[in-house]
């Protein structure tokens, strides 16, 4: 057997220090199955060891939390009984080196994180951005990514209904993948990973383990450099048809009462899952390797124990279950195997060919994991730009219009969600390319409202306030579909803790969710930390994304953002400031990278959201649309487009010039079409609630009449908007 | 009226045309793969999804499994037999309609709504439809139907062409024809007119607050047929 030594501790990717601390705990030097134990459980994407002591500050209850952060994934309550479980994760660095499998694996994990806790997955969104369209990688890392996502979330049969992509040259080496899933569970029928009981047998059931993905959670904790080729064999292999299996087979166990305790085996596999269900029970477990259903002849207890392998679930049951749980994974073609059985040793104990390969107490693997408070650099608030009239005097509003439309963070991204199956299950009644995908709660007059965003542009120029916006920006695409914000999952994308830079923007991105998720009660239930996303010395802009999750009583009341009716009055809520730093166009048209984001007033955001619902409680709302990136003209003519419709704008009676009118990026604003007849009643809602808001004008047939000089047709909207992506593809 | 909806290991669709059938006023029965007989049946419905997850090639294994030789058996002696999207792909694998499935035209999955004419009424899918054009969902892989010289004239000649892609004034031109199917072709018969293949999903069409209500049309003038 290999011998242990620093130099091989150093290579498992544990610092001198962290392997010191190691031999001190176990009062030995470990072996090698042990120290991959040790290295796998102990490195960044399992431990969270130098983000803990900041997610600690999130909130994470509410009267509507029934499980948050630390289970597979957070449960809320909707009422009825019914409860949504979801989580949002990142499969980063295996999507960059293999972007099929990569991007697959990521769905594969996190649906298997929900169906864990037995509820059903009803919907899956991603949030995915990659670097500058000119980096010759662009193209082909985009289509496999979206292959890969479209190839594992269409055959499980879970429709995509959002999604978010972007691109910018700070992921040219570093692309984000993360998928996010949420699944409908009865609360009486949660499943935990917390075991109980002494002797009660481990079972092992899905694929076989393989050699695939050893040290992928390693992997994922590392930067990359020029080798990142060689680690391919690092990447995971997804077989959806198997999860599916896996997921109808584990959903039939769990109509019983077998199950004590389930974990699924995602990151660093075996070790991961049985120590963290040992862990959350106080127990000890033992494993006979020897039992586990293994592809490849002759596997170590290392490759074992480290394989991450896809499609398997490690299983409490209560004794006497065995007979009836393989029955039903017989049924479904599934490899089932007792492997072991909980102790009351307190340690995890592995054996191999009749011997011990491994004994180490669970505590030192969790509780005594490393925790960091790393050093970081509080960022400055820019400098405002002060731009004057004649900056734009030489600007045509059209122009300008025809750019921020086609603009590749604009356009639109129905060339990626077509290839997403987003109707099956037939309870989609929003479809990708709105503000949020909304899914009926199968059988009832409720609905789910879900939607992913993320601000890196804003997070990067002041990550505090960034960290506010993306949070706010949730909460308004579930508002404009007219549902209630109950609690949001997050995933922390961000370069290299040991950077001070990259990590006061985690630090501050993390405060800023932290204070706009208290102040909106729309607590953290779940997430994960991706660090150390950066190629050499290069970190990627910080990319908080946010997922978050509301509620429809009644599913007819949901809104949608096009254009209704021809005469409807349009009126923006919210107040226009003229915010250009950071905007799509001063950093598009202007060529203006520096100053401040939009600031973000978390009153203002509160006040107009909840009086937003109230008028559509009271139906008086026909469509509505949040206003974000490119600003109030970019709102307004995805809503003509949408539509079909056209709209007259009525000359506004702010001061500000136009073009800092229509493109600035205020945040807090929505725009709403109303009935004529309903003027009266909406401002005064408006009033009694002391909201901003103006008239902007009425809907026509099929022209955007933005002055008397400026026309646009809606034909032309859409050729602006919809065929970047197509052309870019297929060029 | 009684259906059956086969569930294949990696069927994903068959909720949804339970649900779909129940509502219309189909008693629904679901049945497994693995078993031998089917139930007493007025329609058995071979649903989509991704059935032994494609493997080899879309519907090659489920065509082979348990159920299918009773539900062959049914169709020769005349029963109604259905099969969406890989219930199509399914069908004619076991060659109870002609042709084949190949992969889509430009190597992409396509899941969006089309407009498909109908051009057959002789039959008890279509016949009193009052409609020749209905709006359908797809979402698909391999729904670019494909046969040879001789079969498209024996199809042609025998009026087994269901439905056809195209615009929603029903014109069947190249720029409708979503996946490079041969001729357009988005639905197929047997010689008898009992089976019929086709890749639109009626199912996921039948209620105003989803993709639209004409899978809502289709269920409610099959089960009047039947009855």
């Amino acid at each position: 057997m290999m011998l242990v030594n620093e130099k091989v501790a150093i290579e498992h990717g544990l610092k001198p220090d962290e392997y010191k601390k190691i031999c001190d705990l176990l009062k030995r030097v470990p072996n090698i199955t042990e120290l991959g134990i040790f290295s796998a459980m102990w490195n960044e994407h399992c431990s969270y060891k130098s983000s803990r002591l900041h997610l600690k500050k999130l909130p994470t209850k509410s009267k509507k939390v029934i499980q948050g952060p630390g289970e597979n994934a957070g449960v809320i309550d909707i009422e009825d009984n019914d409860a949504i479980v979801f989580k949002i994760e990142s499969h980063n660095h295996p999507s960059f080196i293999e972007p099929y499998q990569g991007a697959a694996t990521g769905v594969g994990g996190i649906m298997r994180d929900v169906f864990t806790m037995g509820a059903r997955p009803i919907a899956n969104l991603n949030s995915i951005h990659f670097g500058s369209p000119q980096n010759k990688k662009t193209k082909n890392l985009l289509r496999g990514v979206v292959h890969g996502i479209g190839g594992y979330g269409n055959c499980m049969g879970v429709p995509t209904i959002a999604g978010q992509t972007s691109f910018d040259s700070s992921y040219n080496g570093n692309i984000l993948v993360n998928a996010m899933t949420l699944g409908l569970v009865k609360k009486n029928k949660i499943f935990y990973s917390k075991a109980a009981g002494l002797n009660k047998p481990v079972i092992y059931v899905g694929s076989k383990t393989g050699r695939d993905g050893i040290h992928g959670a390693s992997m994922a904790s590392a930067s990359f450099d020029d080798k990142i080729e060689e680690k391919k064999p690092t990447v995971q292999v997804g077989d959806p048809f198997t999860e599916k299996l896996l997921l109808e087979a584990c959903l039939e166990l769990m109509e019983g009462d077998s199950i004590i305790a389930i974990q699924d085996m995602g990151a660093a596999g075996l070790t991961s899952s049985s120590i963290e269900m040992a862990s959350k029970g106080n127990l000890g477990i033992e494993i006979d390797l020897n039992k586990v259903p293994c592809r490849e002849a002759k596997m170590t207890p290392y490759e074992i124990m480290l394989s991450e392998s896809q499609e398997r679930m490690l299983i409490v049951l209560e004794n006497g279950k065995e007979e009836h749980a393989k029955r039903i994974f017989d049924k479904w073609n599934l490899d089932f195997a007792v492997i072991g059985q909980t102790t009351n040793s307190k340690n995890i104990e592995l054996f191999f060919d009749n011997e011990q390969v491994a004994n180490i107490p669970v505590n030192t693997l969790v509780e005594n994991s490393p925790m960091y408070d790393r050093k970081w650099k509080k960022a400055k608030l820019p400098k405002k730009n002060k731009f004057k009239n004649v900056d734009f005097n030489n600007l045509k509003i059209k122009d300008v219009l025809k750019k921020i439309l086609s603009n590749h963070n604009v356009c639109s991204k129905e060339w990626i969600w077509q290839q997403y199956d987003h109707t099956v299950m037939g309870d989609t009644i929003q479809k990708p390319g709105g503000d949020s995908g909304v899914v009926r709660v199968h059988g009832t007059n409720k609905a789910v409202a879900a939607s992913v965003d993320s601000s890196a542009v804003y997070c990067w120029a002041h990550p505090l306030t960034g960290g506010k916006q993306v949070v706010a920006e949730s909460w308004r695409n579930l508002i404009s579909v007219g549902a209630k914000p109950i609690a949001i999952t997050n995933c922390l994308n961000f370069g290299s803790p040991e950077n001070e830079e990259n990590m006061g923007e985690f630090v501050e991105c993390v405060q800023g969710i932290s204070e706009a998720s208290k102040y909106l009660e729309f607590p953290v239930v779940s997430g994960n930390v991706s660090f150390y996303n950066q190629t050499k010395e290069v970190g990627i802009k910080p990319t908080p994304a946010i997922g978050g999750v509301g509620l429809i009583k009644d599913y007819k009341k949901m809104i949608s953002m096009n254009f209704k009716e021809i005469n409807n009055l349009v009126l923006i809520i919210g107040k226009t400031e003229g915010h250009i730093d950071q905007s799509l166009f001063a950093r598009t048209i202007l060529d203006e990278k520096n100053g401040p984001p939009p600031e973000v007033n978390l009153f203002n955001e509160k006040n107009n959201g909840e009086s937003l619902l109230e008028l559509i409680e009271n139906n008086y709302i026909k469509s509505a649309h949040d206003i974000s990136l490119g600003g109030l003209l970019t709102a307004i003519s995805k809503m003509c487009i949408k539509g079909n419709k056209g709209i007259k704008l009525s000359k506004s009676k702010n001061l500000m010039n136009e073009i800092e009118y229509f493109f600035s990026e205020d945040q807090g604003r929505y725009i709403i079409e109303i009935k004529p007849k309903d003027l009266s009643e909406v401002v005064k809602i408006l009033k009694k609630n002391s909201v901003h808001y103006e008239e902007l004008g009425i809907i026509i047939d099929n022209e955007l009449v933005i002055n008397q000089k400026t026309k646009v047709t809606i034909d032309e909207l859409k050729s602006y908007n919809t065929n970047w992506l197509k052309n870019y593809m297929s060029s | 009226m009684k259906s059956s909806v086969i569930t294949f290991p990696g069927s994903n669709c068959d909720r949804d045309m339970d649900v779909a059938l129940s509502k219309f006023g189909f008693k629904n029965k679901m049945v497994w793969h693995d078993d031998n007989e089917l139930p007493k049946s007025d329609l058995v419905v071979l649903p989509g999804g991704f059935s032994y997850g494609d493997y080899l090639r879309c519907g090659s294994m489920a065509s082979k499994s348990k159920i299918m030789q009773s539900v062959i058996n049914f169709a020769k002696s005349g029963g109604l037999v259905m099969g969406i999207c890989n219930g199509f792909q399914i069908l004619v694998e076991t060659g109870l309609v002609p042709g084949v499935l190949l992969r889509n035209k430009y190597l992409e999955f396509i899941c969006k709504n089309v407009y498909v004419k109908v051009v057959n009424k002789q039959n008890p899918y279509f016949k009193n439809l009052d409609k020749d054009i209905l709006e359908l969902h797809i979402a698909h892989n391999e729904g670019n139907y494909f046969c040879t010289d001789d079969q498209l004239k024996e199809i042609n000649e025998n009026n087994q062409i269901a439905i056809y892609y195209c615009d929603e004034k029903g014109h069947t031109e190249e720029q409708h024809n979503p996946n490079g199917s041969l001729k357009n072709i988005a639905g197929i018969f047997n010689k008898e007119k009992n089976v019929l293949g086709m890749m639109p999903h009626p199912e996921r069409m039948i209620d105003q607050s989803l993709s639209g209500e004409d899978g809502s049309i289709f269920f409610k003038n099959l089960i009047n047929n039947l009855k």
